[in-house]
């Protein structure tokens, strides 16, 4: 299937929007149904899905809300069709109930959440990265998910793939954090020759309907994932949101069923973290100012620390790939030999936190951030820099 | 090499398409380009800027700043952006629109009539492609065959009448010295 | 259909190690998952192939005891989650149970949607006119100046009609009946499952505990009678109508059953003209 789209979508160099990227690389890892609602600045992988799903011989609908968006994808992710949904903020929030649900009953499913200025309605056509604590924070309850942030319209191709490769391997929904910069910026990008083309599939069910259990463990390649059975298989499976038991049937009143659940819910992804968690480090050897970004930010963020370098202040930069789960233990051993870290944001200072909490009162940790839509310059990290 | 392009005018104008054109262009000539925009909410006269940065490396910060070259097609855009072009940058204006053209700094200016003769060819709605003629002429930074290439493959509707407005524009530009 | 025991139903639909169900003694919810194994049962349903969707509720509780695929989803979204399984696999039988509260309220939108979507599901609606999982709070159906936990001095609000909304908006099937009427009630399940579209049937049913007790019906008798006297059966009705006259009871009966194209339908038509 990924051969065809490849080959339906032609010339090999393409100069598209970061939106536009989304798409292709949803389309790329199979991804056969999108059920969306529109808003600014997301819009446009709407747009995209509609034009190619019915081409492919997927489902593309748009549904009355981001409520019923994120609850279709759910209902199709349930019969094994790889499925994805799109939006912004206010729509983000809408969708985090459901967002819980598919943590707590393991329903693979990728959020595309192109970040505007809020709160609220706020700044619709403007970047933010304001989301990023909500991705992680959003829904109630003790959980995980999995959030990625790209820095390029290619790299929102090629993390859309490895979005839906987490959320099929880990049956856990994937958030791509991007913003309006991102979404509606142009750029180039090549698509993946096939055969370096990786698109995992969730792991079937290895035991006979007689015998199976829904949340029982140990028996695909990450131990603490459930096999899956998708409706209509004939395994007759109970997908509910309520504590379960490996049955998948509710005891909800269980201490012992509701922590043995919910503590494995977040270690399946955290014990795998040294394979999740993706990041790129520039100039840290000697190190003594590391300048930590994610996302567009990233980008004058690079710019900066190579002026600064030219200048000889020693200073490196790390750029989260994987923003959730955040690796403290491979952080804090980057972070050993500086003495000054800066974080700017496009929020008023969320990924600063656990920055904080990672080197604790040794390292001094200073936040820079932006608000309103306009990206940092280089010059405005720059500063930051020389400042210390 | 590295150059960013700002062109900004009014919304309707195709300044967005144009930065899209000049952009895909730049690909096809096997550079890196990333492009830009801001634009008001409203579809049509709201004030809008597209910006395309283009570099035989890769490019970090994908805005600009000081613009090497700009295309400006509107008196307001032209009192905002002007005097946002890098020293002995390239400025290029459509006269006509903008009568208040006086500017102070070492730059390169460059005239063409781009509405006029886009209504002359049959509807100004391509005079932004008449721009890109004259920038094509002017900045010795894009070929023209990618130039063509990617007005064929973003408007493919309308080719002639496109083509036309580009050899027009290139044709037309006048370098002037103030 | 002739007569099957209930034994036969429950060997071979329930999923036994999940009885007995949570429902209070007199709850009418047993009776329409009953009717509705029946109607499965004499269509010979496959049950391999069959999903069944709720939200959150005592009704939404069904679908735990039958042995098939089953989607218990969040508080209102049952018919988005049903929308998600049908259009992604369309060979499924999707089948959504929901309350009055579920579907009239905070499902209300995605009910209405999917009627004008014409999704190719089918949605039985046990409406008891009262949030019971909670413990009887006044519900979108509750009668005018009933009381509930929530309205002590009774409800002022207007209460909305389920079954008549889903025939404004263009549902193909839609029957309103009470757990009174179990044959009738099989019946309109049957065809319900047999129209491709959006099938709707809505079922009148008691809850003698939270509704019941703080309206002077205590048990399923008293609100059974309830039920025969605040309903009127369509055939009946229309009569009235055309001899101009009117009443304030509820129209149960089969109150709309044509036929009209679904979302399925028509979007394989026009992946096919791609193609």
């Amino acid at each position: 299937m990924t051969n065809d789209v490849i080959r339906l979508l032609g010339r090999k160099d393409l100069f598209i929007q970061g939106d536009d990227a989304a798409v292709y690389g949803a389309l790329i890892a199979d991804c056969r149904f999108f059920a969306g609602y529109p808003i600014t600045p997301a819009t446009e992988v709407a747009e995209g899905m509609a034009l190619w799903m019915p081409k492919l011989g997927g489902v593309y609908v748009q549904m009355e809300d981001e409520i019923a968006s994120i609850a279709a994808v759910i209902g199709a992710s349930c019969t094994g069709v790889k499925s994805m949904t799109a939006t912004s903020g206010p729509g983000f929030s809408l969708m985090q109930e459901c967002i819980g649900y598919a943590c707590m009953a393991e329903i693979p499913c990728v959020i595309v959440n192109v970040q505007r200025g809020g709160p609220s309605t706020g700044q619709p056509t403007e970047a933010a990265q304001g989301d990023v604590m909500q991705a992680m924070w959003g829904t109630h309850g003790d959980h995980q998910i999995i959030a990625l942030a790209p820095k390029s319209v290619q790299e929102t191709l090629d993390l859309t793939i490895e979005a839906f490769n987490l959320s099929e391997d880990y049956r856990v929904p994937v958030i791509l954090l991007l913003d309006a910069e991102i979404g509606h910026m142009r750029e180039k990008v090549v698509l993946p020759e096939v055969v370096n083309v990786k698109v995992d599939e969730r792991v079937p069910a290895t035991i006979g309907p007689d015998k199976y259990r829904p949340y029982r463990t140990g028996f695909t390649r990450t131990s603490k994932v459930p096999e899956f059975a998708p409706f209509g298989s004939g395994y007759r499976t109970y997908v509910t949101g309520l504590t379960h038991d490996k049955r998948g049937f509710p005891v909800t009143t269980s201490a012992d069923v509701h922590e043995e659940l919910v503590r494995r819910l977040i270690e399946k992804v955290q014990d795998d973290m040294d394979v999740i968690w993706y990041h790129e480090d520039l100039f840290l050897d000697d190190a003594e100012i590391i300048v930590i970004s994610y996302g567009t930010t990233s980008r004058p963020a690079v710019s900066a620390v190579k002026m600064a370098r030219k200048s000889g202040i020693k200073v490196g930069h790390i750029r989260l790939i994987t923003i959730w789960p955040f690796h403290y233990e491979k952080m804090k051993e980057l972070l050993k030999n500086a003495h000054t870290i800066i974080v700017p944001e496009m929020n008023l200072g969320q990924m600063v936190h656990p920055i904080r909490e990672t080197v604790g009162k040794d390292i001094k940790v200073i936040s820079a951030p932006k608000i309103g839509g306009a990206i940092h310059t280089p010059y405005e990290i720059l500063k930051c820099i020389e400042e210390e | 090499m590295k150059a960013g392009i700002r062109i900004s005018g009014f919304g309707g104008q195709g300044i967005i398409l144009s930065g899209v054109i000049v952009g895909k262009a730049a690909v096809f000539d096997g550079f890196n380009a990333v492009q830009t925009q801001s634009y008001g909410p409203e579809a049509r006269g709201g004030s809008t800027r597209s910006e395309v940065v283009i570099s035989d490396e890769e490019i970090d910060y994908p805005k600009v700043e000081s613009a090497s070259i700009s295309i400006i097609m509107s008196q307001e855009a032209f009192f905002k952006y002007a005097s946002r072009t890098k020293r002995e940058g390239i400025i290029i204006y459509d006269p006509e629109l903008i009568p208040d053209n006086k500017i102070e700094g070492d730059f390169k200016l460059a005239e063409i009539n781009a509405t006029r003769i886009a209504s002359e060819l049959g509807t100004k709605i391509v005079a932004n492609i008449v721009m890109l003629g004259a920038f094509n002429e002017i900045c010795n930074l894009i070929s023209k065959d990618a130039m063509t290439e990617s007005i064929k493959d973003s408007i493919p509707k309308m080719l002639d009448l496109n083509l036309n407005a580009f050899e027009a524009g290139k044709k037309n530009v006048k370098i002037i010295n103030k | 259909m002739g007569f099957i025991s209930n034994d036969i139903i429950i060997e071979k639909y329930l999923r036994k190690d999940m009885l007995p169900t949570i429902f209070c003694t007199g709850c009418g919810i047993g009776s329409v998952m009953n009717y509705a194994l029946r109607a499965i049962h004499d269509l010979n349903i496959d049950m391999n192939e069959t999903v069944f969707v709720s939200g959150i509720g005592c009704s939404s509780r069904v679908p735990g005891y039958i042995y098939s695929d089953g989607l218990h989803s969040l508080h209102g979204r049952a018919i988005a989650y049903a929308t998600g399984v049908k259009l992604a696999n369309p060979k499924l039988k999707v089948i959504v149970f929901t309350g009055d509260g579920d579907c009239g309220a905070i499902g209300g939108n995605h009910f209405l949607h999917a009627i004008r979507r014409n999704v190719d599901i089918t949605v039985i609606s046990i409406n008891n006119f009262i949030y019971g999982m909670t413990g009887g709070q006044v519900a979108p159906t509750t009668p005018l100046n009933s009381k509930t936990t929530t309205t002590p001095y009774g409800n002022i609000e207007y209460p909305i009609d389920l079954s008549m909304m889903a025939k404004v908006i263009g549902a193909p099937y839609v029957a309103r009946w009470t757990t009174a009427h179990p044959v009738q009630c099989i019946s309109s399940i049957k065809k319900a499952l047999q129209k491709t579209g959006f099938s709707f049937v809505e079922v009148l049913a008691p809850c003698p505990t939270s509704y019941g007790r703080l309206n002077k019906m205590g048990n399923t008798l008293d609100m059974t009678k309830h039920f025969k006297e605040s309903t009127i059966n369509i055939k009946l009705y229309e009569k009235m109508l055309a001899d101009g006259k009117t009443t304030d009871k509820m129209v149960i009966g089969e109150l709309v059953d044509i036929e009209k194209e679904d979302f399925n339908t028509k979007y394989n038509k026009f992946c096919g003209e791609l193609k």
